[in-house]
């Protein structure tokens, strides 16, 4: 995520940092960089200039010059601006009301339906019971799609036939929601270009009939220069409380929702980060500009494996480390820890320093040399898993057959094992880059 | 797609209401339901279980697909005109630019203003320093307008106007395999595709390979039923790539001279989804040795410098041979077409200029450089 911006400004500001005094030809070399790595970045042309004016400000002043740790400052100076940058508005996502009404606007192929289902498992994670609403009557087998979704999720959807009006599908659903006892009902809209006047009439008049605590507009992260000029229409039309910024797990860096942000004032409150239904995140402008900037963003990996890792498991591993009596079958069972995770290239990318490291991850778990791994652990007797200095020749050839790998798949995961052993001795001393390489077997 | 029904116990419907043409799987699979409409749609089912098999069409799966009466005509005149969309389009930027060019001229603002409104139509900020400077380099009698209409122009490739997908061998199918990320028209796009080469006389048939996203099988046979093409689908979460293979072998069983694929929208980053496009592409090399598919990258116009990303990386996956540029008729540029064209060489197509059936349009890049001007 935003890892080439993150390259740019390490880049750039990595040179400030490592000298002690810097002159203004140095900032203005630096800021060059800074524009065009925003602007690369997608971030609005306006944004851009202001921001860099606000920086080049600061950084000229005597606050730097007559700083001994200039470099350091000018970093600090950068990330404090990113993240006014991101911090406009109330990011807090609201569900007041009985039903509280969510309605979830944008273009063509931004990702609301798919956004819709996730915001809905959001939702049920917070206690709630919601209802969707297929109300997209236009692009053929919309409500088809929301009701897939909502079966996986095990979410009942309204979808009221052809021909209703959508101001109609919008008051049914409410109803519906009241018959039913649920207490959030989230309105999946059709996808509408801003400049398409008889269509955000349509969307004003859903907003005033159905009155929503939370209009988010679901921004594609990969959107250009224009995201700011389709922000401010559709923040005209209704009053648009929020962004979820989508398809952020590619490589865009999605400048753009920033300087709608920025532009208009309304807040990111989730980013879009998968396929899956589960892959929505809250949005925290000091973690981004934190992961802009190549800082890490520790407290969402933190916070991510609190989710998903079984602390009893986790500590009995720790103990395992400590007693140096780790064996196969735990690396097996870290592994898979990890990838409950979720994508390893994103743990990896929050962690300060494993920027470049995450894509290449991300490869070998697409490769399937965890599952290739998960085999051939699987293929072994106890006895080799706990000791695998046991594995003669012919141990190897049976888990090969076993497995369905080669001989040298097997040698390199006992090499990886062994190396395996040393590094996580490391890990607490900050060996972590190696120990990951270790664990996606690449190094 | 045989389930019975897709309405679950809890959800919810209105009773008082009669359901109507709302594109329930249950009813696309009832002939009776709304048979005369729905028939091409579903006319190619294709028995979800693949193995191997060659598809061998039932005597009675063939159906003959709906005449045009049938679903909405497809009439060719796009609801917007290549001048309407791209004046809607181009509206504000080129007016811009021309209002500097124009001051350049006259001393007004300043090439860095310039600069500025390329970058503010997506060219791309790399890109636009570099057109300004080798507009400035130019001194181009006509003024800077004429030299950056130039420079833009020159970053084009040349293009056969009378562009037709055709097999490269002497029979059997074209094909036409339509791909891009999450979000970019696909489907909308090959619905168009369909009704033009079907308008044109063609017969056309449709492989609904994205098999991952919900509901993406009924879109298209939806799309497929306003032009009257039949589709060719498995059950949701099939092999793409065999889907891919039944729709190439119903094509050669039942001599179509046309297939266009669909295929479910990826990042391009995922690394596992590019190599599945990737087998796609072996699978339509094998069966049809020779065929040289058409290789159809559907770009958003409101994509930002990530479009060049996306480009180049399905670019390697399967070879482009083409660009569709959709969403022309919103308030978007488009304009990271320019660097992805100099980059890869590749050419823009088609531009979908709205919802219709028949709102894409062939790309003129004279057209589309001028009408920047317009």
């Amino acid at each position: 995520m935003f890892d080439t911006l993150s390259d740019r400004l390490r880049k750039t500001l990595g040179n400030l940092t490592g000298r002690g005094r810097i002159s203004e030809a140095d900032i203005d070399a630096a800021m060059r960089e800074v524009r065009l790595a925003l602007l690369e970045a997608d971030v609005n042309f306006k944004v851009v200039k202001e921001f860099i004016a606000r920086v080049r400000e600061r950084a000229i002043g005597h606050e730097v010059l007559a700083s001994l740790s200039a470099g350091q400052q000018v970093v600090k100076i950068v990330n404090d601006e990113l993240v006014d940058l991101l911090s406009a508005g109330d990011r807090t996502f609201h569900l007041s009301g009985n039903p509280a009404v969510v309605v979830l606007v944008g273009l063509q192929g931004s990702g609301k339906t798919t956004s819709t289902a996730k915001l809905a498992h959001h939702v049920v994670k917070l206690g709630r019971r919601p209802l969707l609403v297929a109300a997209d009557p236009y692009r053929p087998a919309a409500a088809d799609q929301l009701q897939t979704l909502g079966r996986s999720l095990d979410i009942p959807v309204y979808r009221a036939p052809a021909g209703t009006s959508v101001v109609e599908i919008a008051r049914g659903g409410v109803e519906a929601a009241k018959r039913q006892v649920r207490d959030v009902v989230i309105l999946d809209t059709a996808g509408r270009l801003s400049i398409d006047e008889e269509l955000m009439a349509e969307i004003a008049a859903v907003h005033a009939a159905v009155k929503p605590v939370e209009t988010l507009l679901v921004v594609d992260a990969m959107t250009g220069q224009e995201a700011v000029s389709v922000a401010q229409a559709f923040a005209a039309a209704v009053p648009v409380t929020g962004l979820i910024l989508t398809k952020i797990d590619g490589d865009a860096r999605g400048g753009a929702a920033l300087s709608i942000s920025a532009v208009t004032g309304v807040p990111v409150k989730f980013l879009g980060t998968g396929e899956k239904t589960d892959a929505l995140e809250l949005f925290h402008p000091d973690r981004l500009a934190g992961r802009i900037l190549g800082m890490g963003d520790i407290l969402t990996l933190v916070e991510r494996a609190q989710e998903v890792v079984d602390q009893t498991q986790a500590a009995r591993l720790e103990e395992k480390l400590r007693k140096a009596s780790f064996t196969l079958d735990d690396m097996l069972e870290s592994m898979q820890q990890m990838q409950k995770m979720g994508p390893l290239g994103q743990v990896m990318s929050m962690i300060a320093g494993m920027g470049n490291l995450a894509g290449e991850a991300q490869a070998a778990v697409d490769r399937g040399d965890l599952k290739r791994t998960e085999a051939i652990i699987r293929a072994m007797t106890m006895t080799e898993r706990r000791d695998p200095n046991v594995l003669n020749a012919s141990r190897r050839r049976r888990i090969a057959a076993g497995s369905g790998t080669s001989l040298p798949d097997i040698n390199r995961l006992v090499k990886q094992f062994g190396e395996m052993q040393k590094l996580m001795k490391q890990l607490s001393g900050g060996g972590k880059r190696a120990a990951l390489g270790a664990l996606t077997g690449r190094r | 797609m045989t389930e019975p029904a897709s309405i679950e116990p809890e959800s919810i419907e209105p009773e008082s209401v009669e359901p109507g043409w709302e594109p329930d799987p249950a009813d696309f699979d009832d002939p009776a339901s709304n048979a005369e409409v729905l028939e091409a749609g579903s006319a190619l089912e294709v028995d979800p279980e693949p193995a191997g098999e060659p598809f061998a069409p039932e005597p009675a799966s063939v159906v003959p697909p709906a005449g045009p009466d049938a679903a909405e005509p497809p009439t060719l005149a796009p609801t917007a005109g290549l001048d309407a969309g791209l004046e809607r389009t181009r509206g504000g930027f080129m007016a811009r630019l021309r209002g500097f060019l124009g001051g350049v001229e006259a001393g007004g603002p300043s090439w860095d203003d310039v600069e500025e409104t390329l970058i503010a139509g997506d060219v791309g900020a790399a890109l636009a320093i570099d057109l300004v400077e080798r507009a400035r380099a130019r001194r181009d009698p006509g003024g800077p307008e004429a030299a950056i209409r130039a420079e833009l122009a020159a970053l084009l490739v040349p293009r056969d106007a009378a562009w037709t997908p055709r097999p490269a061998t002497g029979d059997g199918p074209a094909v036409v395999l339509v791909v891009g990320v999450n979000g970019t028209g696909k489907t909308t796009t090959i619905g168009k595709l369909a009704s033009r080469y079907a308008a044109e006389g063609r017969s056309v048939i449709l492989a609904a390979a994205d098999t991952f996203r919900a509901a993406a099988i009924e879109q298209l046979r939806i799309w497929a039923d306003r032009s009257g093409v039949p589709v060719v689908a498995h059950a949701p979460g099939a092999d793409p790539g065999a889907v891919v293979y039944d729709a190439l072998d119903a094509a050669v069983a039942r001599h179509a001279d046309l297939v266009i694929a669909d295929t479910a929208g990826r990042l391009h980053t995922r690394s596992n989804l590019m190599d599945e496009l990737a087998k796609i592409r072996r699978i339509v090399d094998k069966r049809l040795a020779g065929a040289k598919p058409e290789i159809l990258f559907v770009l958003d116009a409101t994509t930002g410098q990530n479009g060049l990303a996306q480009a180049k990386a399905f670019h390697e996956a399967v070879g482009l041979t083409g660009i569709v540029l959709t969403k022309l008729d919103s308030s978007a540029k488009g304009g990271i077409v320019f660097a992805i064209e100099d980059a890869l060489k590749v050419p823009v197509r088609f531009v979908g200029v709205g919802e219709g059936v028949a709102d894409l349009i062939p790309f003129d890049p004279e057209a589309f450089v001028a009408a920047l001007f317009a």
